[in-house]
């Protein structure tokens, strides 16, 4: 779906991205992750044929950016952005009347199946002025789905949302991608791109420093945490393997099979509340390989 | 998307205060000239005015020269420096990018939509000057600046000619506008830009020690559609600012065009 190779921008001496070989296959749910500055909004723009890159190319859909392919995405870029004065509906017949195939004969069936999808749908003809943050939210998430794209491309599309419609919204990405959309998340909020993504890249000061599916980041690590009240007797069994204690009765313990290791505990009488794997999380496989984020401006010398 | 932009035309607010406004003045001049009864001295003032007492037909003319050097620019100015300027400040340029509409596409549509404006500014103000020019003055058969009587059907024509003269100039104002709006994300500081120049062309314009530059100056021809309605008519100043005017236009609207069709778009 969306193939970019070796893209690149420089603002005079600045790069803002640098030599980006992105690869989005249809029916991904990919997460573009990176810190504020990194380049993120820089290369989603390029995407889009807002921004033209300085070398590299961007392939949509198997050709390069034209009318037709921009044609199949529909995109939230740095927040929604309306003509205040006119109501929401008004806004979508507007925005679809615009550009290319967007029939009119369907046009006020598929504006009420956008606003039903966002939760909108019984909005009044208040101007979009009046809006609350979480109602502009929506109505940009609509206008995206208005000509039920191949492809969204989304930046941080649960601003401004309450943790209802953060829910929401995500139960609605879910579906879309359920019935073939292919979904591409920009996004600081990890927890946002966790909940939500298959597929993950991490950009860092322009450059692209992690690409790969959620699970191999998500991999364990060989350590078991196991919580029980009997912690001294377990201590006491289990001798070296304890790679560590939290005085709230919880214990870190190697080993690498936790089923093993359960059978092993209650034989020797001893209660387990609870026992997973621990996983290692996104965050830390993330911040190990960026830097600061560049709206960070302490004094100490570039760590690299 | 020219059908888009007309619309999103006719719904803003602001088309319409502001085209009242331009048609106010005009009617503020004729209601103080009615009640006064005294005209400037022929060949002081706004031109036609010292005419309209005896005639309110001559009031539409002397409404464009009322509006003319000042008030229709400016409105022009604002209208065409929010053009691509005032979708970048809302955020909604990128959107209509995205959706796709082509950048000349869009910039030819916002085109059309700033000429639709300013020939209904002129249409409104020389249709209410007709109405309040007869109403408060009477009308009687229009005579020629030079003094000779002008049929209906001449005199028609004329006025007809020298609305789409006035429409033409100011086009020349709205390039120019439209050039700055593609330059900045601010639409204040295009329409400003754009009204700067006018300012600095007025001001030459009535500088003789710069009669060097006054044939290449964007307003110097302004005023010569009074030319019309001389008998014969005076083609000369006519005809050159009509060439002047096109220069203007495709120079800037080619700069616009080749400045908005390879720009980054990071508003």
């Amino acid at each position: 779906m969306i193939r970019t190779t070796a893209l690149t921008k420089r603002y005079g001496k600045v790069t803002a991205v640098e030599d980006l070989d992105l690869h989005v296959a249809e029916g991904d749910r990919f997460g573009f992750l990176g810190p504020n500055g990194s380049g993120k909004t820089t290369t989603v723009r390029m995407l889009l044929g807002l921004v033209l890159p300085t070398s590299g190319r961007v392939g949509l859909f198997g050709s390069s950016i034209c009318r037709d392919s921009l044609a199949q995405i529909g995109s939230l870029v740095e927040g929604p952005a309306f003509i205040g004065h006119l109501s929401g509906r008004a806004n979508l017949r507007l925005s679809d009347a615009a550009g290319p195939r967007g029939s009119r004969s369907s046009r006020r069936r598929r504006i009420e199946d956008a606003l039903e999808q966002v939760g909108l749908s019984g909005v009044d003809r208040r101007p979009v002025k009046a809006y609350s943050l979480g109602m502009r939210q929506r109505l940009g998430l609509a206008s995206a789905l208005l000509r039920r794209p191949r492809l969204l491309v989304l930046d941080e599309p649960t601003n401004g949302l309450d943790p209802q419609g953060i829910r929401e919204v995500r139960d609605l990405l879910l579906k879309l991608n359920a019935e073939g959309t292919t979904l591409f998340l920009s996004s600081h909020l990890l927890s946002e791109v966790e909940a939500l993504c298959s597929r993950i890249a991490v950009l860092d000061r322009g450059r692209m420093v992690l690409q790969d599916d959620l699970s191999a980041f998500r991999r364990p690590t060989g350590l078991i945490e196991v919580r029980t009240p009997d912690l001294y007797q377990a201590e006491q069994l289990l001798g070296k393997r304890v790679e560590g204690t939290a005085p709230d009765g919880l214990l870190l313990v190697r080993h690498d099979d936790p089923a093993q290791l359960n059978v092993q505990l209650v034989r020797n009488d001893i209660r387990v509340v609870t026992l997973r794997p621990r996983l290692r999380s996104l965050e830390a496989a993330v911040l190990a390989a960026t830097g600061n984020g560049s709206d960070r401006l302490a004094g100490a010398k570039d760590p690299r | 998307m020219i059908g888009v932009e007309l619309r999103k035309l006719v719904r803003r607010p602001r088309t319409w205060v502001s085209i009242a406004l331009l048609a106010a003045l005009p009617t503020l001049v004729a209601v103080f000239l009615a009640v006064s009864d005294v005209a400037p001295r022929p060949g002081t003032g706004p031109a036609f005015l010292s005419a309209v007492l005896d005639n309110g037909a001559l009031f539409p003319a002397a409404a464009l020269a009322i509006v003319l050097p000042l008030f229709l620019p400016v409105a022009v100015a604002v209208v065409a420096g929010d053009a691509i300027a005032g979708e970048a400040q809302d955020g909604t340029l990128r959107y209509l990018l995205i959706r796709p509409v082509g950048r000349t596409h869009l910039l030819v549509a916002k085109l059309i939509s700033v000429m639709a404006y300013t020939l209904l500014a002129v249409l409104v103000v020389s249709g209410v000057a007709y109405v309040v020019g007869t109403q408060l003055f009477g009308s009687g058969p229009l005579p020629s600046v030079s003094g000779t009587e002008l049929s209906t059907g001449a005199a028609t024509l004329r006025t007809v000619l020298a609305v789409l003269y006035v429409g033409w100039s100011m086009l020349g104002v709205a390039a120019v506008a439209l050039f700055l709006s593609t330059l900045t994300d601010s639409p204040l500081a295009a329409a400003l830009g754009a009204i700067a120049l006018l300012v600095t062309s007025g001001v030459l314009v009535a500088l003789e020690a710069a009669a060097v530059v006054q044939p290449y100056l964007p307003t110097r021809y302004w005023l010569a559609f009074v030319d019309l309605f001389r008998d014969p008519v005076l083609t000369r100043d006519l005809l050159r600012g009509t060439a002047l005017q096109a220069v203007y236009i495709a120079v800037f609207l080619g700069a616009a065009w080749a400045n908005f069709t390879t720009k980054d778009i990071t508003s």
